[in-house]
């Protein structure tokens, strides 16, 4: 039987491998051509074919010329702090919300979870037409806390993600705490907060990549030169540079790097988030 | 004894106290935890979004003063011709939608069977989900440039440069150009939410399978597709909204240019250039409703045609189970 089947399943890996190889392929090649001309001195970029190698991967004087052009340290520099105050902030309100979701019942628990479920269905570009209004009359706009207060909002799939990890935290723990006298702040921040450790770093990071690649409202809201974040600095090159290309990659790889750093690092609960938002969205 | 029932009333005595006091602190925990999110939703979300329905019902401008014009402003968005025009496109991201569906379906399968290196082929992939819209707007307008990355692995491949369209300017395929690079970014991703359902069924059942000589097209047939397939079902309702609102692609490619705007590219060229709020509000209105009938209509389907045991039984499984039942009275009535 096992040599029956042998003919048949050599020829499914190798159409296996083959189809897999292939699709990596496509998916790397647009950005390892960008990873190549980044390397390429101006003289070089004009006078080969995009797809030969650089005469050296040691030439960075693209990657400098970018990072300067487009004032990408004050770029990083933003979105640092933006990244820092947004995560601490939205990662610490989800849980909060999440813990009185799942462990209250009272009237109005569905309301609010629903009126959150309704609001991920409302497309972000669409009310940014009013936000901007709202922006203007409040007077964030043109101010890195502006941005911040906008990107605060809990959204959906972290609420997701921490009401399925509180599901799993027994409720004893909770009991047993307050037996001790202890209150339900007490309780949350000293028992319950300190064990969603991987549901924190799960939300944090879905939620950083999501900050770091916006630039939509960080273009709308943020329109003084000093306040761009990295996104947006990369975005000054459709200008005077636009057709020097060789300064542009340089300046995407640039922005890929963190976050291919990020991906390495966390793989696994990037997966995992995008699971647990997807079984229940 | 007495001792004993004394002791009893002082303990209640303090836990009604304590009761008490708990619902106070519970009323006060539900009441600051929730004040931070919540006012967050109504600021950002629920306001904007009343804002957005009142404002549709005006001619008006960020300032200035502004005119009711009652229902004017939907029934341009079905008549002026570019913003239906605009519906057209989405077609395309529809169609890019459903290739997209079918590739992360095709991978994720292939994966499922097991492969070495798995994870690389998995982070390659998947990583161009990860990258800033800016970022891959860039590398596509490279990629697709005139004699640049397209062209000459074309050439490499032996076409006439001649015979090689302008990706981004042809308008009888720059859309299809612009679909693609989303379909790039997205299919990784895709594939890796597939990969979760498909490997949430149990390892032992494929390898029963297999000792029991079922081959690969049965093991998808039967093992793989019947846990899937709800998955499957939401991601296609999901894209047809998803390409409604496609923005990315062409506001970062082409601008809109050439015939690329999609619905959203031209209600922000409308809200944000020309200014005409209400026409762009209610062309968020009208968009938002295809939304919402496509989630009710994605709940309906749930409802009806699905039974797979782990959600609320379906109509048709209640209808199948009272039937048998019926069969089972009569058979023993007889």
């Amino acid at each position: 039987m096992n040599k029956k089947s042998s003919p048949f399943s050599v020829i499914f890996r190798v159409f296996q491998y083959l189809m897999l190889i292939a699709a990596s392929l496509i998916a790397l090649i647009p950005v390892c051509v960008c990873i190549l001309t980044a390397f390429k001195t101006t003289d070089e970029y004009n006078n080969s074919s995009v797809l030969d190698a650089p005469a050296s991967f040691l030439n960075f004087e693209n990657f400098q010329i970018a990072f300067e052009k487009a004032k990408m340290l004050n770029g990083f520099a933003n979105t640092a702090i933006v990244l820092v105050v947004v995560l601490a902030v939205s990662v610490l309100t989800g849980s909060m919300l999440a813990y009185v979701l799942n462990r209250f019942k009272f009237k109005g628990n569905g309301v609010v979870q629903n009126l959150f479920m309704f609001a991920s269905l409302i497309p972000g570009i669409a009310t940014q037409v009013t936000i901007y209004q709202i922006m203007y009359k409040l007077g964030l706009i043109n101010h890195l806390y502006g941005y911040m207060i906008v990107l605060m909002g809990t959204d959906i799939i972290s609420i997701y993600i921490f009401l399925q990890f509180f599901e799993n935290l027994s409720v004893s723990l909770d009991e047993s705490a307050i037996m001790d006298g202890c209150t339900y702040f007490g309780v949350f921040f000293k028992i319950l907060f300190p064990l969603l450790k991987p549901a924190i770093v799960t939300s944090m990071v879905l939620k950083g990549v999501s900050v770091y690649n916006e630039y939509y409202m960080s273009n709308l809201y943020l329109q003084k030169e000093t306040l761009r974040t990295i996104s947006t600095s990369l975005y000054t090159f459709t200008g005077p540079y636009g057709n020097q290309y060789n300064y542009i990659c340089a300046g995407v790889i640039i922005t890929i790097i963190p976050i291919l750093i990020l991906f390495l690092v966390f793989q696994k609960q990037i997966y995992g988030g995008m699971a647990a938002g997807a079984v229940k969205g | 004894m007495s001792n004993q029932i004394s002791a009893a009333a002082k303990s209640e005595k303090t836990f009604a106290e304590t009761f008490r006091s708990r619902k106070v602190q519970r009323l006060l925990v539900i009441f600051t935890f929730m004040l931070v999110p919540m006012a967050l939703l109504i600021i950002f979300t629920y306001v904007p979004f009343g804002k957005m329905v009142q404002f549709s019902f005006y001619q008006m401008k960020y300032s200035g003063p502004r005119k009711f014009v009652g229902l004017k402003n939907y029934i341009d968005v079905f008549q002026r011709s570019e913003c239906f025009k605009s519906l057209f496109v989405s077609v395309y991201y529809m169609g890019g939608a459903l290739v997209q569906l079918a590739l992360a379906l095709f991978f994720a399968t292939l994966m499922v069977f097991k492969v070495r290196g798995s994870a690389v082929f998995k982070g390659a992939m998947f990583f161009p989900y990860l990258i800033c819209g800016i970022a891959v707007g860039f590398i596509f307008k490279f990629f697709y440039a005139r004699g640049f990355v397209l062209d000459s692995l074309l050439q490499m491949a032996g076409m006439d440069i001649e015979k090689i369209p302008y990706w981004l300017e042809n308008q009888s395929i720059n859309n299809i150009s612009l679909v693609a690079t989303s379909v790039w970014r997205y299919t990784g991703q895709n594939m890796i939410l597939f990969l979760g359902a498909m490997m949430s069924v149990d390892a032992e059942l494929y390898e029963a399978a297999s000792l029991d000589g079922a081959n690969k097209w049965h093991q998808f047939r039967y093992i793989i597709l019947p846990s899937i397939k709800s998955i499957v079902v939401l991601n296609m309702i999901l894209s047809i909204s998803g390409s409604l609102s496609a923005f990315e692609p062409p506001y970062v490619i082409t601008n809109g240019t050439m015939g690329t705007g999609t619905y959203f590219v031209i209600m922000n060229r409308l809200a944000h250039e020309n200014q005409k709020v209400g026409l762009a509000c209610a062309m968020a209105i009208v968009l938002l409703g295809i939304i919402i009938l496509c989630t009710v209509a994605q709940k309906l389907f749930f409802k009806y045609a699905f039974d797979d045991g782990t959600s609320d039984e379906s109509k048709a499984a209640v209808r199948r189970r009272r039937k048998a039942e019926r069969a089972v009275v009569k058979g023993g009535a007889r």
